[in-house]
């Protein structure tokens, strides 16, 4: 059957079972628009502003593991998503985005709302694809699919001049796709896992150490069953949260620039390093040459062969998904005749529970002004450990991370790559359209909240019953810090000043506002919140102490093991 | 050290700048980057050369391997190959200098291809060093233009890089 480009959009989306676009239209994607209003199979989601479409999608699949896609229009409704995408590729997280571009005689002619947009997203996608001729589409589409969701993923782009849109061609999906040019390793290499194995078996001071691919290839299982057999202390990077129960006894806390004492110690004085899924950034290890003082085996399983050996000398790569890798791991670990030195794991974990001991997250909570730690412990009590938790970026984004226990995968969002503030409302809507019934917070501060402000009017639209945790400090807190630390308190521009009358202006969208000026009200605030305006979006406007700090520092440029400690201040 | 890595990619539209675009954004170094179809017209084959420690080539290699576009990478100097780069030279062929332009010119058995009353075109091949010291051999101030292509590498022997 004939069908023009914009239907043939349609109908892929359909076929790969899409059930949200999240997307805003303009001229040269009226086409797709008015094909997408003839059909009921999937919704549209109207955002307020390009970037929080891309946000959004991105949170739907981070939260769910479905591919989350969006619909921008051509020049600024790309360039508005760009920082979205940027997001979502420094996180690899699946993602479709598709564009509408100027016709395509007017190519190159600064038409109209025209931009190069495969050349502005090439270096902060997957792939990307310009489509010239409408039969291409649908294969074009369905590549978008298999390599953003296949190998390591990431956002791929289709960009789609107005004119492919309105041009017909015989339509049929494609059921499979193969290209000679990508094909990602799936099984890691068997001898290297047998290396591994023993390995494991032979370390004094063992450590796993897990990131982001546990969450993003389903591992989180897998990861518990092997670090149970082996009863070796676990740790997690910031996107790694949940891909281990924050409350069982191996678990040492996150680790990096905010990490706790025993997880960074424990770190940087193993004698084997298991790293699952991580990639040894510049936050977590802090100076590479002071990590590479201590020597220690690592062995290092990744789907991206590029990010082994990057940043740290490995000496067992194990390239592969990593399901497919610990189940391989696991079942040799089994068949070994060799287990664990128990005698030098009883002191290695006499070790760590010295550590352990200097309690580094803990924080005094007086009866004057609210500790910004205190809301996040309170909201984990309030909401049983059970929400699905957003943030933005900054010293609120380190306290939700340290103080709310993640027991399970997929349920804490936040920008750990780029570092972009104002994804966590955008996030927070993502996250509910994935998981219709979960319990949503979005933990912000009073500058990051006001970046995309805008998106509490789709939040009505839609009646999404999130609730805003706003830590309002009246500062750009991590900048803050940075300049107290290590400026001379010089606050250059950090001060928020001007802040709008939150609570009117949540009421002003139609949603419920709270101020919460005392410790003593923190309770019983967040409680009324999440049980009489179960089904609202309540906005809560908690006023912090304007001088606390993320506690341990790792500052830049230092090693692991030189933290700065509350107490030591 | 310096490395010729040779790349077959897809020959898309905007292949060459997802290639360039990479040694760019991750601060690796290009000496010379060439690219042309080959036999088959869907295939574009790239000579880059580039310099770096073990690790950053390491890491050139990898991060070419993943981009989609891409279809075999090889690093032709970890073993047997031949090298070799065109240049065309225009230079001032005038009077005496006519004849001694014309000698220099057969010891690098380097071909007149086009003539003027006060001009040559020389067409030289060869490794990059051999025409260095073509550029050497000859008077500078004779020297009107010079064009190069840059290293195109193939590995001897049974080294085939083919899909």
């Amino acid at each position: 059957m004939q069908l023009t480009g914009a239907e043939i959009v349609i109908r892929c989306l359909q076929e790969e079972k899409v059930e949200y676009v999240f997307g805003y239209p303009g001229g040269s994607v009226l086409y797709i628009y008015d094909e997408l209003f003839k059909q009921d199979k999937f919704k549209h989601v109207l955002v307020r502003h390009e970037q929080a479409a891309v946000h959004a999608a991105d949170a739907y699949s981070r939260s769910s593991n479905k591919i989350g896609v969006c619909m921008v229009t051509s020049g600024p409704g790309v360039t508005n998503a760009v920082t979205g995408i940027a997001t979502a590729h420094m996180d690899s997280v699946p993602m479709v985005i598709i564009s509408g571009q100027v016709p395509t005689a007017y190519i190159g002619q600064d038409a109209f709302q025209e931009c190069d947009t495969v050349g502005i997203t090439r270096p902060c996608v997957k792939h990307n694809f310009l489509v010239k001729d409408v039969r291409d589409l649908a294969i074009t589409l369905k590549k978008a699919f298999y390599i953003a969701k296949t190998g390591r993923p990431g956002p791929v782009l289709v960009d789609i001049p107005k004119d492919i849109t309105n041009q017909k061609c015989e339509f049929e999906y494609p059921k499979t796709i193969a290209m000679r040019s990508y094909n990602p390793v799936v099984k890691g290499h068997s001898g290297q896992i047998k290396k591994a194995v023993q390995m494991l078996l032979e370390a004094k001071r063992p450590m796993i150490y897990a990131g982001g691919g546990v969450i993003l290839s389903d591992a989180a299982e897998r990861l518990v069953k092997l670090a149970r057999t082996l009863g070796y202390p676990v740790t997690n990077t910031l996107m790694g949260l949940g891909g281990y129960p924050a409350t069982d006894k191996q678990w040492l806390g996150m680790l990096g620039m905010h990490g706790t004492y025993e997880a960074n110690m424990a770190m940087q004085n193993c004698d084997v390093l298991i790293a699952v899924g991580a990639r040894f950034d510049d936050r977590v290890i802090g100076n590479p040459a002071h990590f590479a003082e201590v020597s220690r085996k690592i062995i290092h399983i990744d789907i991206d062969p590029s990010s082994i050996s990057k940043r740290v000398k490995v000496d067992v790569p194990i390239v592969g998904n990593l399901p497919d890798v610990l189940d391989e791991l696991q079942k040799l670990l089994e068949a070994s005749a060799g287990v664990p030195d128990a005698k030098a794991l009883a002191a290695w974990w006499k070790q760590i529970d010295e550590w352990r001991a200097k309690k580094s997250l803990k924080y005094k909570q007086g009866k004057e002004i609210i500790m910004p730690q205190y809301v996040v412990e309170k909201l984990y009590e309030v909401t049983g450990g059970e929400a699905f938790i957003t943030s933005d970026v900054g010293q609120h984004q380190m306290w939700a991370a340290q103080y709310y226990k993640f027991d399970k995968p997929r349920r804490w969002i936040n920008s750990g790559g780029l570092g972009t503030m104002g994804v966590g409302l955008p996030y927070a809507m993502g996250v509910r359209f994935a998981n219709p019934k979960a319990t949503v917070a979005c933990i912000t501060g009073e500058a990051s909240i006001q970046m995309n402000i805008q998106e509490l009017s789709t939040a009505k639209q839609f009646r999404l019953p999130i609730k805003i945790i706003n830590l309002n400090n009246r500062y750009l807190g991590m900048v803050r810090q940075w300049q107290q630390m290590f400026h001379g308190n010089r606050y250059a521009e950090s001060y928020v000043d001007a802040l709008p009358d939150f609570v009117k202006l949540a009421e002003s969208y139609g949603h419920v506002g709270m101020k919460i000026e005392r410790p003593a009200d923190v309770e019983p605030a967040l409680r009324e919140a999440f049980t009489k305006h179960k089904n609202d979006l309540v906005f809560m406007d908690f006023l912090t102490d304007q001088t606390a700090n993320v506690y341990p520092m790792v500052a830049a440029g230092k090693g692991l093991s030189e933290m700065i400690l509350a107490e030591e201040l | 050290m310096r490395h010729i890595i040779s790349i077959l990619i897809e020959n898309e539209a905007g292949a060459l700048s997802r290639v360039s675009g990479l040694f760019s954004a991750r601060a690796f170094n290009i000496e010379s980057l060439t690219v042309a179809p080959t036999e088959d017209a869907s295939l574009s084959r790239m000579t880059i050369v580039s310099t770096g420690s073990d690790d950053v080539i390491e890491q050139i290699t990898k991060q070419l391997n993943k981009l989609i576009d891409v279809v075999k990478v090889v690093d032709l100097s970890e073993a047997a190959h031949i090298e070799r780069e065109l240049m065309l030279v225009k230079v001032r062929a005038a009077g005496k200098d006519r004849e001694e332009m014309k000698r220099i010119a057969d010891i690098f058995r380097g071909r007149i291809i086009d003539v003027t009353d006060s001009t040559y075109v020389i067409e030289l091949t060869g490794n990059g060093s051999k025409l260095d010291a073509f550029l050497e051999a000859i008077d500078r101030s004779l020297i009107l233009e010079t064009v190069r292509t840059g290293v195109s590498g193939i590995g001897r022997g049974d080294r085939i890089l083919k899909v």
